[in-house]
């Protein structure tokens, strides 16, 4: 099995994603206040926070899925604004990955994988079959090819929605509370995708509340609350040693089972 | 920002307005109007469609219109004439029936909304009498229409009745009629009973697959083939029983839809617990099924209603007769426009409110599911 | 176990001795019936000479013609308004249900009116309607001209007809020539996607050749297409094609009768698709146009199309409301036949076999089409 390089040829040496004095309402509602990011290629980074913190509307920022009013956002070099191409240049750039994995359920597994690549990247139709099958391999479920996502568990549907989202080699892969609508005997077999993910190099931003995967996998962790960043440090620091009252909180709530 | 970093309680941020132009006035009309330039050319247009054609129709309906008068030549030209109201109002309501017995009407309609009242609202003081009252209300308001039952008040034969409370008439013993007679054709349908699966069947696709007009044909014309020659049946008798009964084809349809999105394991428990068929059916399977369903069971009522104006075609007089006949009448020619708008407004009102207060209902149901 | 299939035994049989006992009273009262009045059942009356004429008709028919005829022409008539309605419904609704789910607040509630106005208000009000408004247009005398071309009057829209000429074959043969190429051109642009991945805009050329070709023909075999176009005579008009105040006003009234209910079925549909379908599509780069063709509308289909029948089923029943404004369909002449002749139970038998047959055969189609396009799940 070729281990295909999930990183592509890379023509900046600058972060990945550089999010400055970001502000976003929902209506009169402050959802994203003042958020300063930045994100370096490579690196790996888990956003926890309370439900309502802004953690999903910020990596749905990311992606242009949520506008923001104020701020600036420049992702891969691009600047994030109303301009549809740019947009699009963006998405193709930026895989993401939903709590609800989003598969279409018309769509074989196979046609799900190679949708994007034939209408996004004009792919001749063997060649995005046979990319799409070696990530399917990835991820561990070759066999379901041809099954249509309804014939499918919960965590393999997920490892597909990965590797559709692989499929259109993005140079970073954002994850929205992947695992959050799992049964617990599959979150396993969908985090140990992730794992493999981040060994290979992949530009991580992961909003979850497992926090086994952080501690193995993260360069850096985050914690939100009420819209804006908290505290952010490496997992060991952040684990062992969280400096703020409220990370404190939150950290006794998450950890106590 | 790769370092380290941390807030402390007291250097959390605070809420900050929106930018004014996202909210208020202007942020509405920006996203909801003008977002981009199709939308603005959209919205452009339709404002001078409604520009150029509401204040017309409002000088056209009221500010120019003459209220009172004998025929249409006491109407100007070009403004809506609704002399006319002023002097048929009692027929549009109540058909041919004798005026000095129209009372009796206003009673029987007046009486309906306490026999209503307790099956659509929920918290109301003396429920169970209410309910009790609602169950003879069809005896009283048919003794009030028709009297000469046991001498007491004047007969009046139902050819008669007509406008709007024939449309009341027909659609309301339609609409008491159809629901549970479509639930029993749903259960025979699903019936494992092969002859009543069989009836059932035939009886539904056939009326479901025929147009009314032709079931009124049917009721006029064939139904006294197939009776003795001295059995004369009413005629508002009759179109009752035919819109009842293609109401209650569709109503069986809509109520087994109903019926198959209930959980297999419903009727398992039902069965489990030890009760009959009809026990099971009348406690736990149909409160359910009902509930579901009552979309198109108000979406088949508000089709009734809409029906009773077919009774045209077999010569009886409602809202919709009235005012053709009245349009071709010499001394109203021509005012067609109004009439019709006026008729229309008419079951506008009993229709809309009907769909209103089943998506009411649909929502407070849901939020007790939670 | 046995009680309970006894008793349903005993139930059936009872319900069938019920049905047949209910059976044999109605044939017996119906024989004595007919014969008192002397009419003989059978079909054989459909021979009879009709005497009396229809106006809209779209094959041959005098008074002299059969009853049999007569009912043809009828059937007839409730296809040409059936289909006609049909079309002009779908593109309504379509329209209509899009519109509704616009951002445009305005555009989005002006369609919602027209939508509650037309469903809360009887069809066969809005048919009677229409037609009131259609038949008080001005006399044949004073006709309202389109372009000189078309006059429209109390007695209908009187539109040129077109006249073949000698040629005209080719433009039709060059027509048909050009649909043939267009689907070549089609297949051929998939097959290279996907072979290559390059996209070709396969529709669009389409398009030009099916409009272009004839086109090009039509003017190379110089112009085979004349109108008779309408001439005003002292009371009427000579030449042309008159399209009736009933066929306007019935065809008027289904659809946009229809076409409201058609377009809450499309919105619906398009609502039914969750949105992270589109989110889904959106952030693998699809513009919204090929997260439209691709991901929405499949799966919005599958949930509009089998009510979407059931309405054009309904449009075709409600056409028979004919009657009311004095359209000649089915209904109508089965009814002055039924008159005429007496033999009512084999005109409403009639009645019921044409419009029974449609039904069922809408119905085998929708189950045929929901099982073939069924989601596969587990």
């Amino acid at each position: 099995m070729s281990e295909t390089d999930v990183r592509p040829e890379t023509q900046l040496d600058g972060p990945s994603i550089q999010i400055t004095g970001l502000n976003k309402w929902f209506g009169a509602f402050h959802v994203l206040r003042d958020i300063d990011l930045e994100v370096a290629q490579g690196e790996r980074i888990v956003v926890c926070g309370p439900s309502g913190s802004g953690k999903s509307t910020l990596i749905r920022c990311i992606n242009r899925l949520e506008e923001h009013q104020e701020g600036m956002i420049i992702v891969d070099g691009v600047h994030l604004t109303n301009d549809l191409k740019q947009i699009d240049a963006v998405r193709s750039e930026v895989g993401m990955v939903f709590q609800s994995f989003n598969l279409f359920p018309h769509l074989t597994v196979l046609e799900n994988c190679t949708l994007a690549p034939i209408w996004v990247r004009n792919q001749p139709k063997a060649e995005a079959e046979a990319a799409a099958m070696e990530y399917l391999e990835r991820v561990k479920i070759p066999e379901q090819a041809n099954k249509f996502p309804g014939q499918l568990s919960g965590g393999q549907q997920q490892r597909v929605a990965i590797a559709r989202s692989l499929c259109m080699r993005p140079k970073i892969m954002l994850f929205d509370e992947p695992t959050s609508a799992l049964d617990p005997e599959m979150i396993k077999e969908v985090l140990d995708v992730m794992v493999d993910l981040a060994e290979s190099g992949m530009t991580m931003l992961v909003v979850t509340h497992e926090m086994g995967f952080a501690s193995q996998v993260a360069d850096r962790v985050i914690f939100m609350d009420e819209g804006q960043i908290v505290e952010q440090n490496s997992p060991q620091e952040f684990f062992n040693n969280p400096q703020s009252d409220r990370t404190k909180l939150f950290l006794s709530q998450i950890l106590s089972h | 920002m790769t370092q380290a970093f941390f807030r402390q309680k007291d250097q959390m941020l605070g809420e900050r307005p929106p930018p004014a132009s996202t909210v208020g006035i202007v942020g509405w009309l920006r996203t909801n109007l003008f977002s981009n330039w199709i939308n603005s050319l959209l919205t452009i247009l339709s404002l001078y469609i409604l520009w150029s054609s509401v204040p017309s129709l409002i000088e056209w309906a009221f500010l120019e219109a003459q209220l009172s008068g004998e025929d249409r030549f006491s109407c100007s030209e070009g403004a809506a004439c609704w002399a006319w109201l002023d002097q048929r109002i009692g027929q549009f309501l109540y058909g041919l029936y004798p005026s000095k017995e129209t009372w009796r009407i206003d009673i029987a309609f007046v009486l309906l909304f306490p026999a209503l009242a307790p099956w659509l609202i929920e918290n109301i003081p003396g429920k169970t009498w209410l309910r009790r009252f609602s169950f003879i209300y069809p005896f009283i308001a048919a003794w009030l229409l028709v009297g000469g039952w046991f001498g007491i008040l004047d007969s009046v034969t139902t050819n008669n009745l007509g406008g709007f409370a024939l449309n009341l008439t027909v659609g309301l013993a339609g609409i008491v009629l159809s629901l549970p007679v479509g639930i029993l054709l749903a259960l025979g349908r699903q019936s494992r009973l092969p002859l009543i699966r069989w009836f059932s069947v035939i009886f539904i696709e056939t009326v479901r697959g025929v147009p009314l007009i032709t079931l009124l044909f049917v009721s006029n014309i064939i139904l006294p083939i197939f009776l003795p020659p001295d059995v004369a049946l009413d005629a508002v008798i009759r179109v009752i029983i035919m819109v009842s009964a293609f109401a209650s084809a569709y109503m069986a349809e809509v109520i087994r839809g109903g019926l198959q999105a209930i959980p297999k394991g419903q009727y398992e428990a039902a069965a489990a617990m030890g009760l009959s068929y009809w026990q099971s059916m009348r406690l736990i399977i149909l409160p359910q099924a009902l509930k579901i369903s009552i979309p198109g069971i108000v979406n088949t009522f508000i089709g009734l209603f809409k029906d009773t104006t077919l009774v045209i075609v077999i010569g009886l007089f409602d809202i919709l007769g009235i005012a053709n006949a009245m349009v071709s009448n010499p001394d109203w020619l021509g005012l067609s426009s109004e009439t019709y708008v006026f008729v229309a407004l008419f079951f506008f009102a009993v229709c809309f409110s009907m769909s209103r207060y089943s998506i009411r209902l649909e929502r407070k149901l849901d939020t007790d599911k939670r | 176990m046995t009680d309970e299939r006894s008793r349903g035994i005993i139930l059936q049989l009872f319900v069938l001795i019920v049905v047949l006992v209910f059976i044999a009273f109605i044939t017996s009262n119906t024989i004595a019936n007919l014969q008192r009045v002397g009419l003989a059942s059978g079909f054989g009356f459909l021979t009879d000479t009709a005497f009396f004429d229809i106006n809209q008709r779209l094959i041959d028919y005098t008074s002299q013609s059969t009853f049999g005829r007569a009912l043809v022409v009828g059937l007839l008539n409730t296809v040409l308004v059936s289909a006609l309605g049909i079309i002009t419904a779908t593109i309504l609704g379509f329209i209509g249900g899009v519109l509704r789910l616009s951002d445009n607040w305005i555009v989005s509630r002006l369609v919602t009116s027209w939508v509650e106005f037309t469903r809360n208000v009887p069809l066969l009000l809005q048919i009677i309607f229409w037609w009131a408004i259609l038949t008080s247009l001005p006399k044949v005398r004073d006709s309202l001209s389109i372009g000189g071309m078309a006059f429209l009057n109390n007695r209908g829209l009187r539109t040129p007809a077109p006249i073949f000429e000698v040629g005209m074959e080719w433009v039709i043969a060059a027509f048909i020539f050009a649909v043939v190429l267009a689907v070549g051109i089609v297949r051929w642009a998939r097959k290279r996607q996907e072979e290559t991945g390059k996209i070709f805009p396969a529709w669009r050329v389409a398009l030009v050749l099916i409009v272009g070709i004839p086109l090009i023909v039509y003017f190379v075999a110089g112009q085979p297409l004349n109108w008779d176009v309408p001439e005003r005579t002292r009371f009427n008009f000579r030449g042309g094609f008159n399209i009736t105040p009933e066929l306007i006003a019935l065809w008027f009234a289904l659809s946009t009768y229809t076409g409201a209910f058609i377009s809450e079925i499309v919105r619906a549909g398009i609502q039914s698709v969750s949105r992270g379908q589109s989110e889904a599509a959106s952030a693998l780069g699809l513009s919204k146009n090929q997260t439209m063709r691709l991901v929405i509308i499949p799966q919005a289909l599958r949930v509009i199309i089998p009510p979407l029948t059931s309405q054009h089923l309904n449009l075709t029943k409600n056409s028979s409301l004919a009657i009311a404004i004095g359209y000649q369909d089915l209904v109508s002449i089965g009814g002055t036949i039924l008159n005429q002749s007496g033999q009512a139970l084999e005109v409403v038998g009639i009645w019921m076999a044409v419009y029974l047959s449609l039904s069922l055969a809408t119905s085998a189609f929708m189950n045929w089409y929901n099982k073939r396009i069924a989601l596969v799940e587990r």
